[in-house]
């Protein structure tokens, strides 16, 4: 199989970075409209079912104009895989970082990636570590992104409970839509990673979110019922719909161990994927 | 929604003090986009605009080529401490996302109202706003003044001039809930 030249890998992968960040920030995945449209005709509180009317209107007014649905385009989360061809180098993360600067230019995106305690903003999304990159390998060669929000972001918790407390998992995912209250702007997408260690739940947590919300196991849907009680409602007016959907990844741990992280993520969950053609 | 939404124009007046929190509005006319950074030179300098009749919108827009690209709301809650002297001054209404505190309810009573407007719907917003002027550009683009004319933007009465809010009362039931957690199976919303 012949490899081709780095520059060329490197410009298509920066050129899919800035489609895939394009798609994600204007269009949301089809399983996400789906319950989001299940959940407006279906909610029964007349002030929440505004609130539905308007979500629907705005996804459809972005595509319209073909602008960012949301003022906060978040910071960069990339998912990429690399098919065998392609070597491992830093000029993955190198290109991916272009494209995410090219985003920030021509979509245009918030710049919103700052340093941590000086809170001097990078003006371009990068530097410091970001964009967050997660690498598999693959078949074919794609990258995803996820563009993360703050607001939802900010209330994400993790626990590391004890064995004997796995029946305490659910409360802990209540718990924590409770305490989010109206602030992560509900209806939220609820990821929950459990097992792993103490990192490898958080970022369980966050991959789960890029599964399909429109089908859920038991135990989810379990979940989901249990958090919609809490009547929080969208953007925490009161409803029926506090959460649309809740999404699951597990992982070995230590038998001492159950760490349970919740990332929490608006109705917006956007996230999309492209081929890095060659 | 069984009723039409009710159609209002800034600068408001004494029909804001009918409205009733869960009220759905419309509203049209100018207002003024502020957040933590404008609220404190305003209160050092002064309102650099007609306070009276006024609504303030919680909003960091982005702005490109004079016209406004999206424009959700913010986290209200931040303008808690800061808002009492813009409501003194005849701020008639606010607008933004999560609710406003316990103070805030108080300094609206007989005065003004609260609207929330949904979180996230930035596209939403810019197709009903028009941009007019701006104050404080030197405090950069998500924290300056900027002046918007609203066409018909779809609101609800979040806090009314009674002293109802309706977040509140999603939050008390929502700690009703959450005490009474049980565990058991759970089906439907009940």
């Amino acid at each position: 199989m012949q490899v081709p030249a780095d520059d060329e890998v490197y410009e298509a992968l920066a050129d899919a970075t800035l489609r895939a960040y394009r798609e994600a920030v204007i269009r949301l995945p089809p399983d996400v409209l789906r319950v989001i449209r299940k959940a407006a005709a279906a909610e029964t509180n007349p002030v929440a079912h505004g609130e539905f009317a308007n979500i629907v209107k705005n996804i459809m007014e972005a595509e319209r104009l073909g602008v960012p649905m949301c003022q906060d385009t978040g910071v960069p989360v990339v998912y990429l895989t690399i098919p065998p061809a392609v070597p491992l180098t830093s000029g993955l993360y190198t290109s991916v970082a272009e494209g995410v600067r090219r985003a920030t230019r021509e979509i245009p995106l918030r710049p919103n990636v700052v340093d941590p305690l000086t809170r001097h903003n990078t003006g371009d999304n990068s530097g410091m570590g970001m964009p967050a990159i997660h690498l598999k390998p693959g078949k074919r060669f794609t990258v995803t992104v996820l563009p993360k929000g703050a607001g939802a972001e900010n209330m994400s918790r993790i626990a590391m409970l004890l064995p004997s407390q796995k029946d305490q998992v659910e409360k802990f995912v209540v718990e924590t839509v409770y305490l989010a209250g109206s602030r992560p702007c509900p209806p939220v997408i609820i990821g929950v990673g459990i097992g792993g260690t103490f990192d490898g739940a958080a970022a369980l947590a966050k991959e789960a979110l890029l599964g399909r919300v429109d089908t859920m196991t038991d135990f989810e849907e379990q979940v989901l019922c249990a958090v919609n009680r809490l009547g929080i409602g969208p953007m925490g007016l009161g409803g029926d719909f506090t959460a649309l959907a809740v999404k699951v990844k597990t992982a070995g741990c230590h038998t001492a161990s159950l760490p349970v992280a919740v990332n929490i993520q608006c109705w917006a969950n956007r996230h999309a994927t492209a081929e890095v053609e060659r | 929604m069984s009723t039409q939404p009710i159609q209002l124009h800034t600068p408001l007046g004494v029909e804001v003090l009918v409205l009733k929190a869960g009220d759905h509005i419309e509203l049209s006319g100018i207002v003024y986009t502020a957040r933590d950074e404008a609220h404190l030179r305003m209160g050092e300098k002064g309102i650099p605009f007609d306070p009276d009749g006024a609504v303030i919108y919680h909003c960091g827009p982005v702005i490109h080529n004079d016209k406004v690209i999206a424009a959700g709301p913010t986290t209200s809650a931040r303008m808690n401490e800061l808002s009492g002297f813009l409501i003194d001054k005849g701020v008639r209404g606010l607008i933004g996302k999560g609710g406003m505190g316990e103070m805030v309810r108080g300094q609206l009573k007989g005065k003004g109202v609260y609207f929330a407007f949904t979180g996230g719907c930035a596209a939403l917003a810019a197709s009903h706003m028009a941009l007019k002027g701006v104050f404080y550009e030197d405090l950069g683009m998500a924290e300056a003044v900027w002046v918007i004319k609203l066409d018909r933007l779809p609101l609800v009465v979040g806090i009314d001039a009674h002293g109802n809010d309706i977040f509140e009362a999603a939050r008390i039931n929502a700690e009703k809930a959450f005490r009474s957690y049980s565990g058991k199976p759970c089906s439907g919303s009940q």
